[in-house]
């Protein structure tokens, strides 16, 4: 644990089975909505074949500085995000940088990525890149804040800012925070189909509507970067609720169940909703997941 | 070690695996035989066992679908997407039209041979084609691929003052940029 080898093998293998893992989880999205749709459905390794085809086409696109570094600024994001979780409650290789860093860090620099791509799809000069992200932000501005709500909530409640803080506290007391604190965790995951984009809430491609959106510009390497960045990403927000509302994960085993447990809930929703317009997606979000944000504030500062 | 035939075949072979068992289909009907995707795609036919998803714009894509019959004005679009689609890249022709023309073989604005003006890899006859003959145009272009006969793009970068000539022929008011990048 002590040598500087250590730590770059061990963030090496976090960002090694966050990839396998959001890779997998994908695979089995979209298995299981095929599955859903009565159909037979793509083998589970297909996001691997579709990551490993677009590594192998040419590219040769430029429309400048900015789209080259936005599929660059996304994955940089998603690993250092992965950097600061604890994957695991006490692991040996997978406790990078969770000591360093703190909540209100965290929530800073998860955005750090989509503005980014923001950039590079505007430099694209698409139209539909565009209209793409000025419905991502909005769409960012409606689950932001009933999420910084209930985390908020968390951080008055417990008095402390830190992820590895709130794990020890609900190791203590012997109980998840989705119960100490339930309704904080309701606000929280009202607001997570939100940051997953699948279907009720996927505004921002929209593929029959706005040609995939940001990355309508983005093919071959580029949009193979994007995957991996995406299925990284999935990874950090399932494990990022996991640590919070469902006290953490003490071996891999654990760790994948209940964030596959947690992954159904936005998958199996998308699963059988059609698509949110803009508005109705801010005002849903601005509805009861803001009331129940409200509440956990309440409940945590009396 | 690096870079001789050997290796290089090795590379060639996952490559080609990758590449048949993913293939983002454009979504861009420019005939009447669009109309076969839609049950090629969903719960009956289900080409996504195959790899085969769509894609929404020819960046993303892999194979361009030309469905029937193409209008003179639709080919310029068309030459404006093909060549907009990153390498490696793939077209199958629909149904007889796209073959020599079919019904339309007389008409004033359709063209004739397709493969005269864009490279085609796999053909599927029939008038139209129903989702099985389809699908097996799909499995013989993923045979194609993995064998490495799949390479329409590469004769095109090759012959493109051939296929330049004939497009140029059909498009009498050329306004595009001379490449299409």
């Amino acid at each position: 644990m002590e040598g500087i080898g250590y730590k770059i093998l061990g963030a090496l293998l976090t960002t090694l089975l966050a990839f396998t893992v959001g890779m997998f989880y994908a695979g089995f999205r979209r298995k299981i909505i095929a599955r859903i749709q009565n159909r037979v459905g793509p083998p589970v390794y297909q996001n691997f074949l579709d990551v490993l085809k677009l590594l192998s086409k040419k590219t040769s696109v430029n429309h400048g500085i900015m789209q080259h570094l936005a599929p660059l600024w996304l994955i940089t994001m998603s690993v250092s995000t992965l950097m600061f979780i604890p994957v695991l409650k006490d692991g040996l290789f997978f406790t990078n940088l969770n000591f360093s860093g703190d909540l209100i860090f965290l929530l800073y620099i998860m955005v750090f990525g989509p503005l980014g791509m923001a950039l590079g799809a505007g430099q694209t000069g698409n139209p539909n890149s565009a209209i793409g992200v000025s419905r991502g932000l909005t769409q960012m501005v409606g689950f932001e804040i009933p999420w910084i709500m209930a985390i908020v909530a968390l951080m008055i409640q417990y008095k402390t800012t830190s992820v590895t803080g709130l794990l020890d506290i609900q190791s203590q007391n012997g109980t998840w925070m989705m119960f100490s604190s339930p309704l904080a965790f309701i606000a929280a995951l009202l607001a997570m189909p939100g940051m997953f984009r699948y279907a009720p809430f996927d505004i921002v491609g929209a593929p029959a509507e706005l040609a995939s959106g940001p990355i309508s510009e983005f093919g071959g390497k580029y949009l193979s970067t994007m995957m991996t960045s995406g299925s990284i990403f999935a990874f950090v927000k399932l494990t990022l609720y996991v640590d919070l509302f469902m006290g953490g994960a003490s071996n891999l085993i654990e760790l994948v169940i209940k964030t596959f447990a947690l992954y159904m809930y936005p998958v199996l929703w998308g699963a059988v909703s059609p698509r949110f317009r803009t508005e109705q997606a801010v005002r849903y979000f601005w509805g009861w997941p803001l009331f129940f944000g409200f509440a956990a504030l309440i409940y945590a500062a009396f | 070690m690096y870079n001789d035939k050997e290796s290089q075949k090795i590379v060639d072979i996952i490559q080609n695996f990758a590449r048949k068992h993913s293939l983002f289909v454009l979504a861009y009907g420019t005939g009447c035989g669009a109309i076969e995707i839609p049950p090629t795609m969903t719960s009956r036919y289900d080409a996504e066992r195959f790899g085969i998803r769509g894609a929404a714009t020819p960046r993303q894509a892999d194979v361009l679908l030309i469905t029937g019959y193409l209008a003179t004005k639709t080919l310029k679009r068309v030459i404006r997407v093909y060549e907009q689609m990153q390498d490696p890249k793939y077209v199958m022709g629909f149904g007889s039209c796209a073959i020599n023309g079919g019904m339309y073989w007389d008409s004033y604005n359709t063209i004739n041979m397709l493969d005269k003006y864009i490279p085609v890899d796999v053909y599927i006859n029939g008038c139209m084609p129903r989702p099985e003959a389809v699908i097996a145009g799909f499995v013989k272009l993923q045979k194609l691929i993995q064998e490495g006969k799949a390479d329409g793009w590469d004769r095109y970068k090759k012959n493109l003052d051939e296929y330049r000539a004939n497009q140029k022929k059909i498009i009498t008011n050329w306004v595009m940029p001379d490449f299409n990048r």
